[in-house]
């Protein structure tokens, strides 16, 4: 365990000083110093003001931007350390495989989740500083929305790390499966399919299955359990899963696939060559 | 300590390693020389368990593939390349200092015999420092631990000659009770560390042989060194092992592990030497 935890300690230390980091974490508290800049709290939309205003809007520019950012920083530090000796060199020092691909799994998530977390949080006492009413239970499910997420995606750069043998095709396959997963998460597409004469089931199951797609739903069903933004694809959702299974879900389903892709990673990792 | 049997080791369609066999006891220091391409570097992964491969290998009794941290506990490894990690010169000593069960202390002395000030560069990143500052660090980090197998690759490269004289003690301190694999594109580079050559060409060994085992590491040769007429590029060449001028004559001590390199710097300068002086006092 000592050694996971060196590993993971070092990977932090490292991700801090790289400049990926700096302008993710830029980023991030761009975009909620952005967000009260421009007097979001003070807007109504669709009936929301205040915090959650801000929150819905925060987490709905996270979905565009952290998956990407975590997939490209992920595949190009850990395949990019491969191609420049970092593995050879420190992979010939006593740690074992498993403490140290898990200590690097570690490491990283803690420096792509908690840059986002804290954005999150800052909004949140800078609106509770202002006199505003703190939408609790939202940031609760929010924190763990964010959690399964940047694990989510997390597991799945670390798998595409340990398939790719180079940082360039890392990052193209990276690249590729978001586009996949953005292509799948566009509901128009998912029309196309439907009207196609693919079972509405199907193009459902496909949305339930995309993470970024169980996000998106999720974070929208705490402002709207109806899902009435949805339309007909919420009968199937609200039917089978009903609003607490379907919560359930959003937060289960994105750490088992990140944890299930980690996984089947740290199995290639183990298998081939290392450096 | 070492013993390899039809190691094998293909990339895709490349055949890097082809069926070698090599024992290795303890108390020999091996030359593992070769072009590019001959498999040095592929062999040395091999051994670290960093590759899969055809084949066994077995340090220490152990399989270093299977038993990874048992067998790297026994291992000190200066790579070639020194690799672009970005955390604090403390944070690598201490990092390895905890993986290996060591102490950074060890570690900063013998950084210190080799003239790096690691409390002046403790904060700066590793990727920051100069060539030879990196490898002053890496080789401390090799042998300020109990490891009893040091892999050497072009471990000298880039270091002063009065560092190199260092560092030939320091391995000269080690040589009864550990096993050195010194890999170098060049036999005068090491030949005066070495007791045993291997030379590997396109994944094969080519050639094992016993060298004479004559120099001391760790004494040094007293030199004098007399031209016939000045010349500005011998100047700088010679000034770079830490000679002085005396008019025509130049004085300077040159480690005896490094004759063999120094007097190939002199054959480039073969028409304008009138005198050679060398003697050798141990230290």
């Amino acid at each position: 365990m000592k050694h996971l935890w060196l590993t993971a300690l070092t990977d932090v230390i490292e991700s801090l000083r790289a400049r990926w980091f700096m302008t993710y974490t830029a980023i991030f508290g761009g975009i909620v110093v952005l967000l009260f800049v421009f007097g979001l709290t003070e807007s109504r939309i669709m009936g929301f003001t205040g915090l959650t205003r801000i929150l819905v809007t925060y987490l709905q520019l996270t979905m565009a931007i952290l998956p990407l950012f975590v997939l490209i920083t992920t595949v190009r530090s850990v395949a990019g350390d491969r191609e420049a000796g970092v593995f050879e060199y420190l992979l010939s020092l006593p740690v074992g495989l498993a403490a140290w691909y898990w200590g690097k799994v570690i490491g990283r998530f803690t420096v792509i989740f908690l840059p986002v977390f804290l954005a999150m949080t800052a909004a949140l006492v800078w609106g509770m500083a202002r006199g505003a009413d703190v939408p609790w239970h939202i940031y609760g499910y929010y924190t763990v929305f964010l959690f399964g997420l940047s694990w989510c995606f997390l597991g799945i750069g670390m798998l595409i790390s340990s398939m790719a043998r180079t940082a360039d095709v890392a990052q193209g396959a990276a690249f590729v499966v978001w586009l996949a997963l953005v292509l799948f998460l566009d509901l128009v597409l998912l029309g196309v399919m439907i009207r196609e004469q693919l079972p509405a089931e199907t193009a459902v199951a496909i949305a339930l299955v995309n993470p970024l797609q169980v996000f998106r739903t999720a974070t929208m069903m705490l402002f709207d359990p109806q899902l009435v933004l949805l339309g007909p694809t919420a009968f199937v959702i609200l039917d089978n899963f009903g609003e607490t299974g379907y919560l359930l879900w959003a937060s289960i389903y994105p750490l088992l696939l990140g944890t299930t892709c980690a996984g089947v990673g740290y199995l290639l990792f183990r298998r081939g060559d290392l450096p | 300590m070492i013993t390899i049997n039809g190691l094998s080791k293909r990339f895709r369609r490349t055949e890097v390693l082809r069926g070698v066999e090599l024992k290795i006891n303890r108390g020999e220091r091996i030359a593992l020389i070769g072009a590019n391409g001959a498999g040095k570097t592929t062999l040395i992964r091999c051994l670290l368990g960093e590759y899969t491969h055809d084949g066994s290998i077995s340090v220490v009794g152990m399989n270093p593939r299977l038993e990874r941290e048992q067998v790297l506990a026994h291992v000190g490894f200066v790579p070639q390349l020194p690799p672009p990690l970005k955390m604090p010169v403390s944070q690598l000593m201490r990092f390895a200092a905890d993986l290996c069960g060591s102490d950074v202390d060890s570690m900063r002395t013998v950084a210190a015999r080799l003239g790096l000030d690691t409390d002046r560069i403790a904060r700066q990143p590793f990727v920051k420092l100069s060539g030879g500052q990196k490898q002053k660090l890496l080789i401390s980090v090799a042998l300020g631990r109990n490891a009893d197998l040091l892999i050497l690759d072009e471990p000298a490269a880039n270091l002063d000659p009065e560092a190199r004289h260092n560092l030939f003690q320091l391995l000269a301190e080690r040589q009864e009770h550990a096993v050195m694999l010194i890999s170098s594109h060049r036999l005068d580079e090491v030949a005066a560390l070495v007791n045993r050559v291997v030379e590997m060409d396109q994944g094969t060994i080519t050639l094992d042989d016993r060298v004479a085992d004559a120099v001391d590491m760790a004494s040094a040769l007293q030199c004098e060194i007399r031209l016939s007429r000045d010349e500005p590029a011998f100047a700088k060449a010679i000034a770079d092992w830490g000679f002085v001028a005396d008019g025509l004559s130049w004085q300077g001590r040159v480690a005896a592990p490094d004759r063999l390199r120094f007097l190939g710097i002199l054959s480039r300068y073969a028409g304008i030497l009138s005198a050679i002086e060398m003697r050798e006092n141990a230290q």
